[in-house]
């Protein structure tokens, strides 16, 4: 994989070796080694069921690789699962903030989960919240929430902690374009402030080009390719689009992907956050 | 872990605060959501409520139950305290199942606490849950007249073996639900759980009135055990059949085996 292409300075935010995981018969994740540089967004593309959710559970210690590894923030998911928790943020598809609590308690619960002392927990609660925009609402249940506002805290929620590597699972589904944009400025600022390494998954082109520095095609399982969008591009003519490289990588093939209940997921997290 | 534990000390030191603290932030959060709707709790002490007045009222009337130096509704009153325990317990798993489908529980999972915290976590919770049963059934039976202790002891003592008991359930019920996984199946179980786990306990009957294989069965229930030290702290002029101590060892016993397993089965929940 030219995953060399990185101009990357120092150890690698997160590095993965023949990542492979199946269930049952079906290879959901077949051999995946890819590199990303600290400081990146990278984004993991793909139609449903290429393995993008299956390679970040697997990232983020939700899930055990059936063979091979990965490094994340310098440790392994395998060995040392615990370290990499302290070292990571994770938006996963789904809700992570709790409806029944309020915006605050949210965030505190998570600084505390990452045992943040008392000062730090005032302080960058104080800042995620007006960071994020949502000081009016910090005591309002986040059911009360729009699909915009709870992406923002989830977010939030995820950086308390300050962590090396933030994985955000398909963080714009389900959202309006005006609020996928004012996520997408936020996930950007967080970079710029933190450094934070930022994986994220879409299958959104739009998306991909225009937020990450890197993207890997994932397809059936196995890296397609992997390189800037700017170079993919390039790569297959002066005026293709990231939507012409995808075709081109995954023979213009939908796969029908996800089972029943992720289907029933989708629509729901969808219903939600709309 | 937490800077606010910082000063150096040893490795076990700070995984047991680690852990302690972890906890302690699962039952804060679990605390919270019950204040922002207790609703719950009130329509959950129904049913307590009717067993001790219609079942209780009708077998107080019977009087051919050998309930010793208390009369039937002094007998039941604790059975019926533990019970409401064990129901709301009993079904607490398939609140991890709606979270799982939320995915509230994956932010749990990605944190750095240990899975064990995050279950006695829970299970303390749902202890405290029991708690607020408790005290509106304390509440009814003093109200309708049953004679009930009010010492230090039985101040003391009644909470800490109703959160005890309670959390020796959830934990339980937590196993069930990263068993079984959906909503669906857990409810099955559940109600499959309840009602055995109910009758073969001392919990309506003294377990001299049962037929030598029901003893046997109710001397592996937790809830005998519950209801036994419930019984001895709360009525006048009873003393626990098995002693306290022994009812309060063999429920920690429990709930240690049964969260060194929850935590192993925890993180499969999310697969």
């Amino acid at each position: 994989m030219p995953a060399e292409k990185a101009p990357s300075q120092g150890t690698p935010a997160v590095e993965t070796f023949e990542l492979t995981r199946r269930f049952g018969a079906h290879v959901a994740v077949d051999h995946v080694t890819l590199t990303v540089p600290p400081g990146a967004i990278f984004g993991l593309l793909g139609p449903n069921g290429a393995g993008k959710s299956t390679t970040l559970k697997m990232l983020t210690t939700l899930l055990e690789p059936t063979a091979g590894t990965a490094r994340v923030a310098g440790c392994d998911i395998v060995r040392d699962p615990q370290e990499v928790r302290r070292r990571i943020g994770y938006v996963p598809q789904l809700l992570s903030a709790d409806g029944t609590l309020t915006g605050y308690e949210n965030l505190l619960i998570s600084a505390k989960l990452h045992g943040l002392s008392r000062a730090q927990r005032r302080e960058r609660i104080a800042q995620a919240l007006k960071f994020m925009g949502l000081e009016e609402a910090a005591h309002v249940l986040v059911r009360r929430y729009s699909g915009g506002m709870i992406r923002r805290l989830e977010i939030a929620q995820a950086m308390l902690h300050e962590p090396e590597v933030l994985f955000l699972d398909e963080p714009t589904t389900g959202l309006d374009p005006l609020a996928r944009r004012a996520v997408w400025s936020h996930i950007r600022d967080l970079r710029q402030r933190y450094g934070t390494t930022i994986l994220l998954t879409t299958h959104d082109m739009e998306e991909a080009d225009e937020l990450c520095d890197y993207v890997a095609i994932l397809h059936r399982g196995r890296i397609a390719v992997v390189g800037p969008p700017t170079t993919l591009k390039a790569e297959i003519g002066p005026e293709a689009s990231l939507e012409d490289v995808f075709a081109r990588y995954t023979g213009g093939e939908i796969v029908e992907g996800g089972t029943y209940r992720d289907v029933v997921r989708h629509r729901r997290t969808a219903r939600r956050l709309g | 872990m937490s800077s606010a534990i910082a000063a150096p000390r040893a490795a076990w030191a700070d995984h047991a605060g680690c852990f302690i603290h972890h906890t302690f932030v699962v039952v804060e959060a679990e605390l919270r959501k019950l204040i922002h709707d207790p609703m719950e709790l009130l329509t959950r002490a129904v049913q307590p409520l009717l067993w001790l007045l219609v079942f209780g009222g009708v077998f107080a009337r019977v009087r051919g139950i050998p309930t010793g130096a208390v009369g039937y509704r002094e007998f039941l009153t604790p059975g019926i305290l533990a019970q409401s325990g064990l129901f709301i317990a009993i079904f607490y798993g398939i609140a991890v199942i709606w979270e799982r489908d939320l995915g509230v529980l994956q932010k749990y999972l990605v944190s750095p606490a240990p899975r064990s915290a995050l279950v006695l976590g829970k299970a303390i919770a749902a202890g405290v849950r029991g708690l607020s049963q408790a005290i509106l059934v304390y509440a009814l039976a003093l109200l309708i007249g049953v004679r009930l202790r009010t010492g230090w002891d039985t101040l003391l003592g009644v909470p800490l073996i109703i959160v005890l008991g309670s959390a020796v359930f959830a934990t339980l019920s937590l196993i069930v639900a990263c068993l079984v996984k959906t909503r669906e199946r857990f409810m099955g179980v559940g109600q499959l759980l309840t009602m055995p786990l109910f009758f073969a306990s001392n919990a309506i009957y003294p377990l001299g009135l049962m037929p030598g294989w029901l003893r046997v069965i109710s001397a592996a229930n937790p809830l005998t055990y519950q209801v036994d030290a419930l019984r001895a702290l709360m009525l006048p002029g009873v003393s626990a059949t098995f002693g306290i101590g022994f009812d309060v060892a063999v429920q920690l016993a429990a709930l240690a085996v049964l969260v060194v397993l929850a935590s192993r089965l925890y993180p499969k929940v999310v697969l």
